[in-house]
C-alpha cells in the first residue's frame, strides 16, 4: 500500500517534469498567409529566431497562400496563431480570438487598392474595368476580393458578371505582378503590400497605377486559436507588443513595414462586418 | 572563254588548281553550314520538344483547375531563365484552349488572355487550322515558308484527352544570329583552308608549269631553226615528263647532226659544181691561150728590133702570161704521176716558207711522225703543205707558232696544221673553199680552193674549225699504191 503510494507520487512527478519538458520542447506554431509579402524568406527567419529567443521555444512558420487552409489548420489545431485578413477573422471569429492588431503609418487600419497597369492612363474607377480581366487576391480577402466587390454592388453592378474574365492570384504580391504585367487589367491588392513592395520592388509598383483606394479597414490581424492557453497567448502577445521596444525587433518591424502592434478590439472590425453582410459572402 | 584555254600554263595550271580548291572549300564550308543550321535546328526540336513535355505536363493541373496565376509563373519560369547558348530562348509561350483562345500566355500585353490567336495574324491563324487538323502527341517544330517565327505545339493531355494546346514561340531573329554565328565558323575555316592551299596551289603549279614551257620555248626555237635542246638539268626528273625532256634532247641533236650532214652535201655538191665549171672554162682557155703565147713569142722573134711592138707585145705577154698562172691554178690535176710523198718532202715545204715565216715574224713548228715515204704523189701532198702553212703563216700574229702535224692512221695520211689569230668569221666558213674567197686582201683566194680540188681529188677530206682564238686545218688523205 505504502509503496504504492510512493509510486503514485513518483509518477505523478515524472508526469509533471514531462510535461513540463514537453512544453519547453513543443514548438509554437505560427500561419503565415500572403496578407503580407509571406513569401520572402529571410526576413521572416531572423522574425522566426526572434520569436524562439523571446519564447525560449521552438517557434514554426507554416506558410500557406489560401486563407481557408490557414483557417482549417488553425481549427484542426495544427496551428496556435496566425496571421491572417481581417475577412477570415470576422467571418472565423468562433473559432479565433484577436491576439494582436498591426500597426501601419501610427494606425491600426488598411485600405484596398484598385490598381491597373501603369500603361492604362484612362481608369479612373472600377466602373471602367467592365469586360476586362480582374484579378482578385483570395476568396477570403477583404482588400483583394471583397471591397472591390463591394464597390461594384454599391454601384449597381452584379460582380460575378461584371468583369470578361477573373482569376485568383492568392497574394497581394501576384494581384500586383499579374497587373504589373498585363495578365490582368485591373486587380484589388492591400495598401499595406501595396507600400512594403514599393519600397522593396519598386519596379514592380511603378508598372502599375492605384486607381482608387477604399474606405479604412481594420489592419489584417494576428490571432490566436481559442483553444490556446492563456499563458502562451500572454507570451506571444507580450513579444508582439514589446518588439519596438528592443532593436532587433525595431529592426525586424521595418522589415515588415509596420510601427508595431496593439492589442486591437474587434469595434476596429465593424466595417469589416458591415462589408461582409452588404455584399452577402457571409 | 576560249581565251581562257588559250591561256599560258604558267597560269592555267594554277587557276584550274584555284578553281578545284575553292569549289571544294566552298562545298565543305556549306555542308559546314548547313550542318550548323540542322544543329541549330536539332537542338531547337530537342530544346523545344522536352520544354513542351515538362511545361504541358505541369500545365494541365493548372488548366484544369483554371489557376490563370499558376499557369502563368509556369509559361513564364523558362523565359526567365538565363539560357546558356546552347538553347534557343523561346520568345513567348502560349496556353490555348479546346477553342484555340488564350487560356494565358507569356506575353500578356502583346496577346492577352482569351483572345482568339486566328485573329492575332496569319501566321497563327495556319497555326491553329494546323493544331485542329492534326493534334500530334510530340512537338515538331512548325515553320512556315516566309514564317518570322517558329512555333512548337504540344498538346496539354492526360491519356489523350485533350485540355488545350501548349505553344512555344521561337523568333528566327533570335535564330539567326546563332546560325550566323556558325556559317561564319564554317566561313572562317574556309578560308583558313584557302589561304593556306590557295599559295601552295600557285607555287605547285608553277613548279608544274617551268619545265613545260621550256619544252615549247625550245620547240619553238627548233622550229625557227635554231638547234638548241633545253639544257640538261632543267627537269631532272625521271617521269614521263623527265623522259620526254630525254627524248627531245636525242631528237635535237640528231636533227642537228643531219642538219650539218646536209649543209655539208650542199657545200660538197657546190664545190664539185664549181670545180667541173672552172676546169671547164680553164681549160677552154687554156687551149686558144697556148696558141696565143706562141703566136706571141713567133711575133717577137720576128720583130726583135721594132722596140715599140716589143713593148706592146711584152705587155700582152704578161697579161697572158697571169691568165695563164690563173686559170693552170685553177686546173687542178690529180692525175699527175711522181713519185711518192716522203718525209724530206716536208722538210723541203719548211725551207721554202722559211722566208715568209721570217718576214712575218712567225714560227713553223713541224712535228712528222713519218719514217717513210708514202703513196701519194708528192707534187700534190707539197701543195696542200704549202698552201695551208702559208695561209697560217699570214692568219698568225706576230711571234705566234703555227704547228703542223703529220702522220699516218687507219690507212690515212693526216696533215694538221694549227694557228692563232683571228677566228674565220662564221659566213665565210661556210665558203672557205670555193675559188676567190678570201680572209684578207692579199692573194687571188685560190690557195684553199686548189687545196680542196686536190683532196676531193686525191678522195679524202678537209675539215676547218675556228675556235677560241685557234684555226685548225684536218686534211685526211686515203693512201693510195705506192708508185715507187
Amino acid at each position: 500500500m505504502k509503496l504504492t503510494r510512493i509510486l503514485a507520487v513518483l509518477a505523478a512527478l515524472l508526469a509533471l517534469s514531462t510535461a513540463e519538458a514537453d512544453d519547453r520542447a513543443t514548438p509554437v506554431r505560427i500561419g503565415l498567409t500572403p496578407t503580407f509579402p509571406h513569401d520572402q524568406y529571410r526576413p521572416l527567419e531572423k522574425w522566426r529566431l526572434y520569436m524562439e529567443r523571446k519564447l525560449h521555444r521552438p517557434v514554426e512558420f507554416t506558410r500557406r497562400d489560401r486563407y481557408i487552409e490557414t483557417m482549417d489548420l488553425l481549427r484542426l489545431k495544427k496551428l496556435d496563431f496566425a496571421w491572417i485578413c481581417d475577412y477570415p477573422y470576422v467571418h472565423f471569429r468562433k473559432q479565433v480570438k484577436l491576439l494582436a492588431v498591426p500597426v501601419h503609418n501610427g494606425r491600426p487600419y488598411y485600405q484596398s487598392y484598385l490598381i491597373v497597369p501603369s500603361s492604362d492612363k484612362t481608369t479612373k474607377s472600377i466602373l471602367d474595368l467592365k469586360d476586362k480581366v480582374f484579378a482578385y487576391t483570395d476568396p477570403y480577402s477583404n482588400t483583394g476580393y471583397l471591397a472591390p466587390r463591394f464597390e461594384l454592388q454599391q454601384a449597381g453592378e452584379d460582380p460575378a458578371r461584371y468583369f470578361h474574365k477573373t482569376f485568383f492570384a492568392w497574394s497581394h504580391r501576384r494581384v500586383l505582378e499579374s497587373v504589373a504585367t498585363g495578365l490582368a487589367d485591373g486587380g484589388a491588392i492591400s495598401s499595406h503590400v501595396w507600400d512594403t513592395l514599393s519600397n522593396g520592388k519598386p519596379e514592380l509598383t511603378r508598372a502599375a497605377r492605384v486607381v482608387t483606394k477604399s474606405a479604412d479597414y481594420g489592419f489584417a490581424p494576428f490571432v490566436a486559436r481559442v483553444s490556446v492557453g492563456d499563458e502562451d497567448f500572454r507570451a506571444m502577445q507580450k513579444l508582439l507588443l514589446e518588439m519596438p521596444s528592443d532593436e532587433e525587433g525595431r529592426a525586424l518591424l521595418k522589415e515588415l513595414n509596420l510601427d508595431g502592434f496593439i492589442v486591437g478590439d474587434t469595434r476596429l472590425y465593424e466595417r469589416t462586418e458591415r462589408l461582409i453582410r452588404a455584399v452577402g459572402e457571409k | 572563254m576560249k581565251s581562257l584555254f588559250n591561256l599560258s600554263f604558267r597560269y592555267k595550271i594554277p587557276l584550274w588548281g584555284s578553281l578545284l580548291i575553292i569549289t571544294a572549300t566552298l562545298a565543305v564550308s556549306t555542308a559546314l553550314i548547313v550542318q550548323s543550321y540542322d544543329d541549330l535546328r536539332s537542338d531547337l526540336v530537342s530544346s523545344s520538344a522536352s520544354l513542351g513535355r515538362t511545361l504541358a505536363k505541369t500545365l494541365f493541373s493548372a488548366m484544369i483547375q483554371e489557376e490563370v496565376w499558376q499557369a502563368f509563373a509556369i509559361i513564364r519560369a523558362p523565359l526567365h531563365e538565363q539560357s546558356d547558348d546552347k538553347l534557343v530562348q523561346p520568345e513567348m509561350i502560349l496556353a490555348l484552349d479546346q477553342q484555340q483562345r488564350v487560356f494565358v500566355s507569356s506575353h500578356p500585353k502583346s496577346v492577352p488572355m482569351l483572345t482568339d490567336i486566328r485573329k492575332l495574324d496569319d501566321e497563327f491563324a495556319r497555326l491553329a487550322e494546323l493544331i485542329v487538323a492534326k493534334p500530334g502527341p510530340d512537338a515538331p517544330i512548325i515553320d512556315f515558308a516566309g514564317a518570322r517565327r517558329f512555333y512548337a505545339a504540344v498538346p496539354v493531355a492526360e491519356e489523350g484527352a485533350r485540355l488545350g494546346t501548349l505553344v512555344i514561340v521561337y523568333s528566327k531573329e533570335v535564330f539567326l544570329p546563332r546560325f550566323r554565328a556558325g556559317a561564319w565558323r564554317g566561313a572562317g575555316i574556309g578560308l583558313l583552308v584557302l589561304a593556306v592551299l590557295l599559295p601552295i596551289n600557285w607555287y605547285w603549279g608553277q613548279r608544274t608549269a617551268a619545265p613545260l614551257i621550256a619544252l615549247a620555248r625550245s620547240t619553238g626555237d627548233v622550229a625557227r631553226g635554231e638547234l638548241l635542246a633545253p639544257p640538261p638539268g632543267t627537269y631532272p626528273y625521271d617521269d614521263e615528263l623527265g623522259r620526254l625532256f630525254d627524248s627531245y634532247g636525242v631528237m635535237v641533236k640528231s636533227l642537228h647532226e643531219k642538219t650539218l650532214l646536209e649543209e655539208e652535201m650542199i657545200r660538197s655538191e657546190r664545190l664539185a659544181a664549181i670545180g667541173r665549171l672552172s676546169a671547164g672554162i680553164a681549160h677552154e682557155i687554156n687551149n686558144p691561150l697556148g696558141g696565143m703565147l706562141v703566136a706571141l713569142a713567133n711575133f717577137k722573134r720576128r720583130h726583135e728590133d721594132d722596140e715599140r711592138a716589143g713593148k706592146t707585145v711584152a705587155i700582152l705577154e704578161r697579161g697572158l702570161t697571169q691568165i695563164r698562172d690563173t686559170v693552170s691554178a685553177m686546173l687542178v690535176d690529180a692525175k699527175i704521176k711522181g713519185r711518192d710523198f716522203a718525209p724530206h718532202d716536208l722538210e723541203d715545204v719548211r725551207l721554202l716558207l722559211a722566208g715568209e715565216a721570217h718576214q712575218e715574224a712567225v714560227e713553223i713548228d713541224v712535228e712528222c711522225a713519218l719514217t717513210e715515204s708514202v703513196a701519194l704523189p708528192a707534187t700534190l701532198v707539197r701543195q696542200i703543205l704549202l698552201n695551208l702553212l702559208l695561209n697560217a703563216v699570214h692568219a698568225s700574229p706576230a711571234s705566234a707558232k703555227v704547228i703542223c702535224t703529220v702522220h699516218v692512221a687507219e690507212g690515212q695520211l693526216r696533215i694538221q696544221t694549227t694557228n692563232a689569230g683571228n677566228a674565220i668569221a662564221a659566213d665565210l666558213m661556210n665558203h672557205l673553199f670555193e675559188p676567190f674567197v678570201s680572209g684578207n686582201e692579199e692573194g687571188h683566194g685560190l690557195g684553199l680552193w686548189v687545196t680542196y680540188q686536190i683532196v676531193t681529188q686525191l678522195g679524202g677530206q678537209i675539215a676547218a674549225e675556228s675556235r677560241d682564238g685557234l684555226t685548225q686545218f684536218r686534211v685526211a688523205l686515203p693512201l693510195g699504191e705506192s708508185h715507187a
